[in-house]
């Protein structure tokens, strides 16, 4: 087992403090407080202003793999790596890596805005611990990869920030490194600039590598990590097949996954009971895929028969964007179904349109006249997939494409 | 792949630690060059004067010394004319002082690199004390001027230059290590260090000659660790009096004492820096 991993962890701690009471911030209290210290009974230490950012973190990682960390905001992520990395050392356990680390922890570290990008160049690789003479045999291939030939002998703070992040992600990109750890680097720069970080890292991964990676874009995780790591308030809650893991973050994410019931009001004549979402690969994983049709189930009750009452589902991005409104009375004949009382279930199919991401889900109940029921925000919908390389467009019409020749060939 | 073959590299709570792993700063001493090369070139960029500030500030603080020390108070200058005196011991004290100024600021001004990427701490410090050689180089070459000007060529001594040199350099490193690391926490520290140099300044023979101080209290007077090194500095490049060996012995283990203390302070709080920063 050991003879093949690069990465272990046993019963890795940290213990951050929090606050400026349990460390004072200047020397005039430190020094007041170490003589009230002797002055006065020893106080119980203030236990509750320390926070421990990782506890009892086990991990055993194997040469060549990579390994995704996912979990919330504060879990405990940016620590692992840190410790990991040596940037800080653990409060208890220990924590060690064969072979050399390569940190890619934020874009552009250690650049310096007043030195040329040459200059950058070395400067950011001696810090990435990248020799001179190995600089210099691959200054050309850095600097073709960034694509700023022609501003090479300008400062850095004249740069664009897009020409500021592709130089800076060149030359980690070309660190040499057994073990690479990333954080976020996909959290900057334009859809063009994450499309090429991402191949490269998937590049870097397939060279045998050992790669952890840690960032919130779960589409990411998953594209370019065989195993996951999720971790909540500083503990392991699952290790295993990013695929496993990452479903099992989502349904913990999103407790109400796909369903919302709705309190039933007995003296509407109309009453929506509950609005469900679900792919038509299963609702047992909670996870929509963007390539599958996506299924809306709204549940309704009905007390009394409504001439000509429609409903309506409507799609909206987190942003409030309405995508999409599509009523009942469109698709049926124009009467409608909904005459007799009773409880329905109407479903609305819609083709994978949507790109991966939030979309709210508003419901609408009534007739041209009188409106029963509008929910706005109804449901949820997460549409998990790839951006297929394209991040910014919302919807994907899968339209067909022709090509001819105008002399007919 | 040779990777099963690498050693592991551990990371533990780094707490009680006492040194340093020098073959590992050694491993990083391209970071150190480069650190301090970007030191130079960043401070002279856009200025006008460039290098010549190097001088210009020693040039006046001489300036103002000659006047007060040289012709108001009349203070003795070991025979040598008072304008070459206290130029060679501004340079050295310059040497001394904004080293150890260096030295204490760099890790706060590190801070984005300290927190996101792991080297050796210790080089950056040290980064900060090497590019005043460059600034000292160049007040020493007007130092040569004045010196052919003067007609006083300096004796065989001049060899041990580099000594001295090296003394006020690992001198400025080690005091400036333990003002870093307090710096990090209390920002304090910084403030206190410009009241501390100022006292060490008029407590250490800059302006004046240690022979003001009665000959039975020279060695007492030589625990300041700076004592040593400026006499040494007139002796190899005034050919004045050289330093006794009770002055040497006394500044030699007190600047001892604060380098160890220094290295320790460091090391003892080197892997938690990136928290408190």
């Amino acid at each position: 087992m050991t003879g093949n991993t690069t990465i272990e962890m046993h019963g890795v701690g940290k213990r951050y403090r929090l606050g400026g009471t349990a460390a004072p911030d200047n020397l005039r209290e430190a020094l007041a407080r170490g003589f009230g210290r002797r002055l006065r009974a020893r106080q119980p230490p203030e236990e509750s202003r320390e926070v421990w950012a990782l506890r009892g973190v086990d991990l055993s990682v194997p040469a060549g793999a990579t390994l995704g960390i996912v979990g919330r905001n504060g879990a405990g992520k940016s620590t692992l790596l840190k410790i990991l990395s040596r940037i800080t050392d653990p409060t208890e356990g220990r924590s060690r890596v064969r072979g050399k680390v390569g940190s890619l922890l934020e874009v552009g570290t250690g650049f310096h805005p007043e030195l040329s990008g040459r200059e950058n160049i070395f400067l950011n690789a001696a810090i990435l611990g990248m020799p001179r003479s190995v600089v210099a045999r691959r200054l050309d291939d850095i600097v073709a990869f960034s694509g700023v030939e022609r501003f090479l002998d300008t400062p850095v703070k004249r740069y664009s920030s897009g020409m500021y992040l592709r130089l800076a992600f060149a030359v980690a990109a070309h660190i040499d490194a057994d073990v690479l750890l990333v954080d976020e680097v996909l959290a900057v720069g334009d859809a063009e600039f994450q499309r090429r970080c991402l191949g490269t890292m998937e590049t870097i991964g397939n060279s045998g590598r050992t790669v952890v990676f840690v960032s919130h874009n779960l589409d990411a995780v998953t594209r370019l990590c065989s195993t996951a790591l999720w971790l909540d308030a500083g503990r392991v809650r699952a290790v295993g097949p990013t695929a496993q893991v990452v479903d099992a973050y989502l349904l913990d994410a999103t407790p109400d996954a796909g369903s919302r019931v709705f309190a039933d009001d007995p003296a509407a004549p109309v009453a929506l009971a509950s609005v469900a979402t679900h792919g038509t690969s299963g609702p047992i994983t909670g996870r929509i895929l963007a390539d599958d049709p996506v299924v809306v189930d709204v549940a309704l009750v009905l007390r009394e028969p409504i001439p000509g009452l429609d409903l309506a589902v409507s799609v909206e991005t987190t942003g409030g964007t309405r995508l999409l409104d599509e009523s009942l009375s469109e698709a049926g004949p124009p009467t409608g179904p909904l005459t007799v009382a009773g409880p329905y279930m109407v479903s609305l199919t819609l083709p994978p349109l949507l790109m991966p991401g939030e979309y709210v889900l508003n419901v609408w109940i009534g007739t041209t006249y009188e409106t029963f029921v509008w929910e706005s925000a109804a449901g949820w919908l997460r549409l998990e997939g790839s951006h297929r390389g394209r991040p910014d467009r919302l919807l994907s019409s899968q339209g067909t494409w022709t090509v001819t020749t105008p002399e007919g060939r | 792949m040779d990777v099963a073959a690498a050693p592991w590299v551990e990371n533990t709570p780094g707490r009680g630690r006492t040194g340093l792993d020098w073959p590992e700063v050694w491993h990083y001493r391209e970071l150190v060059t480069f650190l301090a090369l970007r030191d130079v070139k960043v401070r002279y960029k856009q200025a006008v004067f460039g290098l010549l500030w190097a001088v210009i500030r020693p040039l006046v603080a001489m300036a103002v010394f000659t006047v007060v020390f040289g012709r108001l108070v009349h203070a003795p200058s070991d025979g040598v004319p008072y304008v070459l005196f206290a130029f060679t011991g501004v340079i050295v004290w310059t040497l001394f002082a904004d080293g150890l100024d260096a030295a204490t600021t760099s890790l706060v001004s590190n801070a984005a690199l300290i927190t996101k990427v792991y080297f050796p701490r210790v080089t950056v410090p040290l980064a900060g004390v090497l590019p005043r050689l460059l600034d000292f180089g160049v007040s020493l070459v007007l130092l040569a001027v004045l010196l052919v000007v003067a007609r006083r060529p300096p004796g065989p001594q001049v060899v041990l230059l580099p000594v001295v040199v090296l003394w006020c350099v690992v001198l400025a490193f080690g005091v400036g290590l333990i003002f870093a690391t307090v710096h990090v926490r209390y920002r304090d520290a910084h403030h206190a260090l410009g009241l501390l140099t100022q006292v060490w300044l008029f407590a250490s023979p800059v302006a004046y000659s240690s022979s003001l101080v009665p000959p039975q209290w020279r060695w007492v007077y030589a625990l300041n660790p700076m004592v040593g090194p400026l006499e040494g500095a007139r002796w190899t490049l005034l050919s004045t009096p050289p330093p006794s060996v009770t002055v040497l012995l006394a500044s030699l283990s007190t600047g001892l004492l604060a380098v160890w203390a220094g290295v320790r302070t460091f090391a003892r709080n080197e892997r938690r820096l990136a928290d408190v920063i």
